[in-house]
């Protein structure tokens, strides 16, 4: 736990634990309302969105990209909800409608356009480069009060923990109409509260967490934790609060764990290479969630009608 | 470019290519008209979690097999593989949703991700077992047809056509269930067996599918085409036809267009192909299509201006609506200047006498068989007997004189 901890792992790890959590938050509302898979269209879509943003632009950068994907990600709920309303089609096939056309179109154009000199593949969406984001200029723990250092930490986790603070206060501090109207949306209405405005607030929350997450550690993880770790603590309690309090807890244990397994669980199985931290984290957080469904207080259906 | 297009569809522009061809367009069949079920069943997003659930299962055959001293990039091996695993993925997405207090959606989405999470993983192992050669696993996630091999096109060839077999023998066992679980029940079809025979259908597809659409796409040839043959028919057994016809083609034509050029890959051209047909089938096709709907809104408009237009004339009322106007003028009913012609002047008598005969019958007939069918538009010529408007108009006395 020393110099080398804090060079190598210390920025992925809090990168993906910042990740995770950002991810979770907007994700217990979503699985209440049965949006779950919101995310994985959204995860989708982002490819596309980042090619066209690079072929405007010609540039790799930052900004462009997180502009381009989450325009796709706004696109892609305009058209999902258009081919919903338009051709009176049930909402699951009209998301598979959407984002398997926008992210084969995404595919199309990543082959068509010459992308060879810069960093820009499929599999890079897919489960993006957690492992690489190392910092530097760490030289040990007395790093972190260095400026000089300080100023050469990865941009992604700077963007990340703006991102994840962001969504967390949007979530206190629109605790009470997220709550009311994912609950009961005929009253949330009656009493004055905007529900079509917070149903898509809620949407855009997610797409952001899901394209700042997107870029530090790709799309995969971004799916698993919209939902596992929302899905292990709805099966904890009753109350939403302690829901979240908990999702936020499976979110970073998921991807502590997660990291150090895919990082040193190979070594100590004695080969020399690590495996995937994105995949890994994903795994682990299905595990908790498979812990969850066999053993968690409330995972029982009660009340609910039997086969449906 | 158009002369090799030409060249591919008749199959003339190579042996790989015309082997593509044929299985994705057998392929695409057996897809559109087994996800027709799926589609139905109001279930489309499960093959989204069978699809990604394949991945472990193609990384688990692969090291298995280099394991066992063989080749690991034997496709039939794979193939196996990623049908075992899909079949776990789909049986953890029936125990989430059927026994814990989780929907489905959660337990689809829970099961895409971890299982795909742990493909990756596997991958990356695979990717340091093999160091000097390529596994070539990746190109599972897009499909890849480049340098493919005869007998892969074989087995997918055949397993397209069992598919397609499958799909015929079963359509009626499932259609019923698609449509009324309980009543199939009571008419003695065994539910649980034909959703799980609906599921393996999806299963086998997606697994043929892996070699040439990849997972993350294949679940779009399940859903677009029985999507897309929604819009022209209201008859689950056309759905399923037209769902296949769409399928195969959008599989064939698909193949054809990336043979055409360099950097056309075959997965994703398929879906836009697929995408093509459903995006003119949204708009254009009669009945449920967006330019019919927009057709039959407009007449509706222009009747009820028509209408409201000749009880205004009757009532000696001026108009003011530039439509309004612009309906009656066309028809010849009023003259430029606004004063109603002859013509309009005998129908817009006809319309008073019939919106009077309609205030008179709703009170009379106070049940919805009468009073219900009153729009404002339908003559009541067309609900009551010439007897029961005989009667009206005695009560109501002989017509106004003409204005």
């Amino acid at each position: 736990m020393g110099a080398e901890f804090v060079q190598l792992s210390l920025t992925p790890l809090l990168i993906g634990v910042l990740a995770a959590i950002a991810c979770a938050l907007p994700g217990n509302f979503l699985i209440l309302r049965r949006q779950a898979l919101i995310g994985d269209a959204i995860s989708h879509v982002v490819l596309p969105g980042i090619v066209v943003a690079f072929l405007v632009t010609g540039v790799t950068a930052t900004w462009p990209m997180l502009l381009g994907a989450a325009g796709a990600a706004v696109v892609a709920v305009i058209l999902i909800e258009a081919i919903k309303r338009l051709g009176r089609i049930e909402p699951g096939a009209a998301m598979g409608v959407a984002f398997t056309s926008l992210f084969a179109a995404g595919v199309l154009l990543l082959e068509q356009s010459d992308t060879s000199g810069v960093h820009l593949d499929v599999q890079h969406a897919l489960y993006g480069n957690l492992e690489s984001l190392i910092w530097f200029q760490a030289e040990g723990w007395h790093s972190l009060a260095d400026p000089v250092a300080l100023a050469a930490l990865p941009p992604e986790l700077v963007r990340m923990a703006v991102t994840a603070a962001a969504i967390a206060l949007l979530t206190a501090f629109f605790w009470r109409p997220l709550k009311l109207s994912t609950f009961d949306e005929g009253f949330a209405g009656a009493v004055g509260i905007p529900t079509a405005a917070v149903s898509l607030g809620l949407v855009i929350a997610a797409a952001v967490a899901a394209v700042a997450a997107f870029d530090a550690v790709g799309s995969i993880i971004v799916i698993a934790m919209f939902i596992c770790p929302p899905a292990a603590a709805r099966l904890m309690t009753n109350r939403l609060e302690v829901q979240v309090l908990w999702s936020v807890a499976f979110a970073a244990l998921s991807a502590i764990l997660g990291y150090v397994l895919a990082g040193y669980g190979p070594l100590w199985l004695g080969a020399d290479n690590a495996v995937s931290a994105a995949g890994m984290i994903a795994t682990v957080s299905g595990l908790i969630l498979a812990l969850a469904c066999l053993f968690a207080p409330h995972r029982a259906r009660i009340g609910a009608p039997k086969g449906v | 470019m158009f002369a090799l297009f030409l060249d591919a569809l008749l199959l003339q522009a190579g042996y790989n290519a015309a082997l593509v061809a044929l299985g994705a367009a057998l392929l695409g069949m057996a897809a559109g008209a087994g996800g027709t079920f799926l589609f139905l069943r109001k279930r489309a997003l499960v093959s989204d979690a069978v699809a990604h659930a394949t991945l472990p299962g193609v990384g688990i055959a692969f090291i298995l097999m280099v394991a066992l001293g063989g080749d690991g990039r034997n496709l039939p091996g794979l193939l196996l593989g990623s049908a075992v695993s899909a079949g776990l993925g789909l049986l953890a997405v029936q125990w989430i949703a059927g026994r814990t207090r989780l929907a489905e959606d959660v337990a689809i989405g829970a099961v895409l991700s971890v299982f795909f999470g742990f493909g990756i993983v596997l991958l990356t192992i695979i990717q340091t077992m093999t160091r000097g050669y390529q596994a070539g696993l990746e190109s599972f996630l897009l499909g890849s047809t480049a340098g493919m091999l005869f007998q892969d096109a074989v087995v997918i060839a055949v397993g397209g056509a069992l598919a397609a077999a499958f799909v015929v023998v079963f359509r009626r066992p499932m259609t019923l269930v698609a449509f009324d679980p309980e009543f199939s029940a009571s008419s003695g079809i065994d539910v649980r067996r034909m959703d799980l025979a609906m599921m393996g259908l999806v299963m086998a597809v997606t697994v043929i599918g892996l070699k040439i659409v990849g997972l993350i796409l294949i679940v779009a040839m399940l859903i677009i085409p029985p999507v897309t043959a929604r819009f022209w028919t209201e008859r689950s057994e056309r759905v399923i036809l037209i769902a296949g016809l769409v399928g195969g083609l959008s599989g064939y034509l698909g193949a054809a267009l990336s043979a055409s050029a360099p950097n056309l890959p075959t997965g994703p051209i398929i879906v836009l192909v697929g995408f093509a047909f459903f995006l003119v089938s949204l708009l254009l096709a009669p009945g449920r299509g967006v330019l019919a709907a927009v057709i039959r809104r407009r007449q509706f408009q222009l009747r009820v201006h028509r209408r409201q237009g000749l009880l205004a004339l009757a009532h000696g009322e001026a108009i003011f609506d530039p439509l309004t106007l612009a309906v009656l003028r066309r028809e010849g009913l009023i003259r430029q200047d606004g004063v109603a012609t002859e013509k309009g002047r005998a129908h817009a008598a006809k319309t008073l006498r019939d919106e009077r005969r309609w205030a008179l019958a709703r009170r009379l007939y106070q049940d919805e068989a009468v009073a219900g069918r009153y729009d404002g538009l339908t003559p009541i010529e067309t609900v009551l007997t010439r007897d029961e408007i005989a009667e009206l108009d005695r009560r109501l006395g002989p017509p106004a004189p003409a204005i």
